[in-house]
């Protein structure tokens, strides 16, 4: 990229706009969103050089239409190029303030339900985001030729699925707006704890994420599970810098040096879940910010509020009945009942968890905590040659030896 | 999720080497492979693919760091255990992966029938955590 920061954040803050204008026009949200793609590649190599056209977004508008009436070729296609001319031109310096909210109805559309989130957060990225495909592609560490597929498979469903570019009706709004936040979410996780080397890219999944959920939040500011999930992504990111050692180790919650944590960006999800919980409609991204404030605020590990940790976890367990909810919420029980409370409670969901890592890592950590450390090197052992992470199977690693040599000097001493 | 689809060289058992096949066993038998490749490509979940030269072609290195290296040349005893080539591929799902294995070992051999080759199904490891410990 030859665009400077400023030309590019422009250009992703225009992308939904533009591709909005051109996809109701045309009708065909497949080509405007290839159209709009070399536009904005086009605006990036001509903007640094020849300098800000007079209105930004009509100039893109206009570039976009040719793209459209080449790939067309027809003459009504040329006719229309000319009225989104003559808009283009009438529009002035500023973007026009859009009729419509471009960037919420592409987001319902490229999330969509009938998309695997394998597709929709690539679609999501490209179409609301306005990265490229090559730069999907690199934080997904796959080829772009893979990428560029998946994208265009992605939009040959829609096209199939028929979904209208527009908003869902109200009986399937809530239906629609649960899966645009749960991609979202996904989109955070892919890019979770990435810190250095080839995570960077990945990382940069989870800054896109929470862009994207705040355009959301911009739109939708009275949702509650919105609002609940833009504070959890940045209560979560908050503890970023912290979480890695100086050779790029885990380093679990409990162990991490809180001075590092972002604190504006732990006072900005504070703030943002203590508004939304009094609306009453209380969701699952609502509870897990309310966690996630819980551990930000503590000063210590030790001055955790666990209690109310775990009062939120059982919140949490009956709503979504995830057995990974469990596995947390064991991690509560225990801290505040005692380990064997919270390994009773993982003997409940044992046969739902059999052979995952996690299971195995949550128990080697309450044997630990029981002080029965044969069992937790055991434990820690059959978690990290199950899980799929290096990071995790490391920390998992020396954490069972870590137990060991203390077990050995106990016994020695 | 990536997973490596693995096929080694060895031979079934009851099923003769593709060098004793009919021209159009090995035409099926390829066809077929071309089709779940294209799949792959279509769908974006094909990362890689890569068919190795057999055990004939290999050479086997080792170097205890001070001497020169030893460098073994064929025949190998155990060459069944020589990996024949792989797939790479980024899919949804492990059930997904399971299923593309699933159709590469029931590639149509001698008669028609699924030749049932071993594929092993591995997990790709990813730098990140899963979550928060």
């Amino acid at each position: 990229m030859t665009a400077a920061p400023s030309i590019e954040d422009l250009l992703r803050d225009l992308a939904p706009h533009v591709l909005g204008a051109v996809a109701r026009r045309y009708g065909n949200f497949d080509d405007a969103e290839d159209a709009v793609q070399e536009a904005l590649l086009a605006a990036a190599q001509q903007w640094p050089a020849d300098g800000l056209p007079d209105s930004p977004y009509g100039w893109l508008v206009t570039v976009t239409g040719r793209r459209m009436s080449d790939q067309l070729g027809s003459e009504q296609a040329r006719r229309r190029r000319e009225g989104l001319a003559a808009i283009a031109d009438s529009s002035g310096a500023r973007p026009p303030v859009p009729e419509h909210d471009d960037s919420l109805q592409l987001l319902f559309l490229c999330c969509h339900p009938e998309l695997t989130p394998g597709s929709a957060i690539p679609l999501t990225l490209r179409a609301v985001g306005g990265l490229s495909t090559a730069e999907i592609a690199r934080a997904f560490l796959v080829p772009e030729a893979t990428m560029a597929q998946r994208i265009s498979r992605a939009k040959q469903r829609i096209r199939e699925s028929e979904a209208p570019f527009a908003m869902p009706s109200g009986g399937e709004w809530p239906n629609r707006l649960r899966s645009v936040l749960h991609v979202l979410y996904l989109m955070f996780n892919e890019g979770y704890a990435a810190t250095t080397g080839p995570r960077v890219a990945r990382g940069d999944l989870s800054a896109e994420a929470i862009r994207l959920t705040r355009m959301l939040h911009a739109s939708l500011p009275d949702d509650p599970e919105v609002t609940g999930l833009l504070a959890l992504m940045l209560l979560n990111e908050a503890r970023r810098p912290a979480r890695t050692g100086p050779a790029g180790e885990l380093v679990r919650l409990a162990d991490q040096d809180r001075s590092r944590w972002d604190r504006r960006s732990i006072a900005e999800g504070v703030a943002l879940v203590s508004a939304a919980l009094p609306s009453g409609a209380v969701g699952e991204y609502q509870l897990q910010a309310a966690i996630a404030a819980l551990h930000d605020e503590a000063r210590s590990a030790e001055e955790t509020d666990w209690p109310q940790i775990l009062a939120l976890y059982g919140f949490l367990d009956r709503m979504t009945a995830n057995p990974m909810v469990t596995l947390n919420r064991a991690v509560a029980v225990a801290m505040v009942d005692g380990p064997a409370a919270g390994l009773d409670l993982l003997d409940g969901i044992a046969e739902q968890l059999a052979g995952h890592h996690r299971l195995d890592a949550v128990r080697a950590h309450l044997l630990e905590m029981a002080g029965d450390d044969d069992a937790a090197i055991a434990h820690y052992r059959a978690a990290a040659r199950r899980t799929t992470s290096l990071a995790e199977r490391d920390y998992l690693t020396s954490r069972a030896t870590r137990v060991g040599a203390r077990a050995s000097r106990s016994t020695t001493g | 999720m990536k997973y490596m689809l693995l096929m080694n060289h060895g031979q079934v058992a009851g099923v003769p080497p593709m060098s004793e096949w009919a021209p159009e066993e090995v035409q099926a038998h390829g066809a077929a492979m071309m089709a779940i490749h294209q799949e792959l490509a279509a769908n974006g979940e094909l990362v890689g693919a890569e068919g190795l030269a057999g055990p004939d072609a290999a050479k086997i290195v080792t170097h205890d760091g001070a001497g020169a290296p030893v460098v073994t040349d064929g025949p190998f005893p155990e060459s069944k255990e020589f990996l024949a080539g792989y797939w790479l591929v980024d899919v949804e799902s492990e059930e997904r992966a399971i299923e593309i294995a699933a159709r590469t070992s029931a590639a149509p051999g001698p008669g028609g029938r699924a030749v049932g080759k071993e594929i092993q199904v591995r997990p790709v490891m990813h730098a990140s955590p899963d979550a928060e410990l």
